[in-house]
């Protein structure tokens, strides 16, 4: 056998994660974008996109999902949503207080562009929930390929 | 509501069952039904928001421990019966029954109903006051966008802890050291 297919799980887990995970990634992105509107909401969106990238790696094995998102990106990205949920919170501050909703009238409710910045909060929340979830993820499996070189 | 307490002792069944097996991955299944079991109960007490997010979060967690304890050698040790620890066991249950005959003998306020009438302004204001028609939603990022603030602060920080704890960086260097001394 080769290499490549030695790593990960059966060829029949392996092809039905290729049709899947793409769907598995847009339904967590149509549950962010949609959460002012449907159940749902930045960090269940958050969390099943971090599933899309956990059920890339126990399939492929180790590192695949590693080479898309390493370790390093995920803290970025993890910063990054939390800088972006601040910096919402406090640009409130200039039209009337901290966390103020200051694009409130901007389209009908029901639309997808409405709600003023709670959309924008729940992508902030997204990128902060996933990233954190799966840097922990790939953290825990780093950890345990050190422990088995170690033996 | 007879659905609701077959899922709730399916719950007790499955908690009493990941602490008494021997085995952990068959634990770590157990958790995973009182998991899903709870997300049912969430679904019948329509509230699709925490239901969604508790079938997720579960799933996470469940493979999380899978690889935390699948392929680890993690030492069993086995420890005899500790009789203080049955004794404050049993005195605080019994506390705990003593202290919701007392509560609940006056009667809950039925379903639906809750005592606090500040409740009733989100459903009245939320779609005219923020513009979303997911209340829940408009409640967690505007009303209450304190408390999410505070939760999201609690995720950054255990993730930082997990990040910090488990890098491998240091343990490397560590080593190194210990083999140059030898």
């Amino acid at each position: 056998m080769s290499k490549e297919h030695d790593r990960g799980m059966s060829v029949i887990v392996k092809t039905v994660t290729r049709l899947t995970v793409g769907l598995i990634l847009l339904y967590g992105i149509y549950i962010i974008l949609h959460g002012h509107l449907t159940p749902g909401g930045g960090f269940a969106g958050g969390v099943i996109i971090a599933l899309a990238f956990i059920n890339l790696d126990l399939a492929f094995g180790g590192s695949a999902a590693a080479k898309i998102f390493s370790k390093r990106n995920t803290g970025l990205v993890e910063a990054l949503g939390a800088v972006m949920f601040l910096t919402l919170a406090l640009l409130g501050m200039k039209y009337g207080g901290f966390f103020d909703n200051f694009l409130h009238p901007d389209g009908n409710p029901g639309q997808l562009v409405s709600a003023g910045i709670i959309p924008l909060e729940n992508i902030a929340i997204s990128l902060k929930v996933g990233a954190g979830l799966f840097g922990i993820f790939l953290t825990l499996i780093v950890l345990q390929k050190f422990e088995s070189e170690k033996k | 509501m007879i659905e609701l307490y077959v899922l709730l002792g399916l719950m007790i069944a499955g908690a009493i069952i990941a602490i008494e097996v021997r085995n952990l991955l068959s634990a770590v299944v157990a958790v995973g039904i009182v998991g899903l079991a709870l997300s049912i109960i969430f679904l019948l007490l329509k509230a699709p928001d925490v239901a969604l997010t508790q079938i997720v979060v579960e799933i996470v967690a469940v493979i999380l421990l899978i690889r935390a304890t699948l392929h680890r050698e993690i030492a069993q040790k086995s420890c005899g019966t500790r009789p203080f620890g049955a004794f404050m066991g049993i005195l605080f249950l019994g506390l705990a029954v003593v202290a919701a005959i007392v509560t609940f003998s006056s009667g809950l306020s039925p379903f639906g109903e809750p005592l606090m009438t500040v409740s009733r302004f989100y459903p009245l204001n939320a779609i005219a006051g923020t513009g979303a028609t997911n209340v829940v939603s408009s409640i967690i990022l505007d009303y209450r966008a304190y408390d999410t603030l505070g939760e999201a602060t609690v995720l950054f920080t255990a993730v930082i802890g997990v990040l910090t704890v488990m890098r491998s960086v240091g343990k490397k260097k560590e080593e190194d050291l210990q083999e140059n001394h030898e």
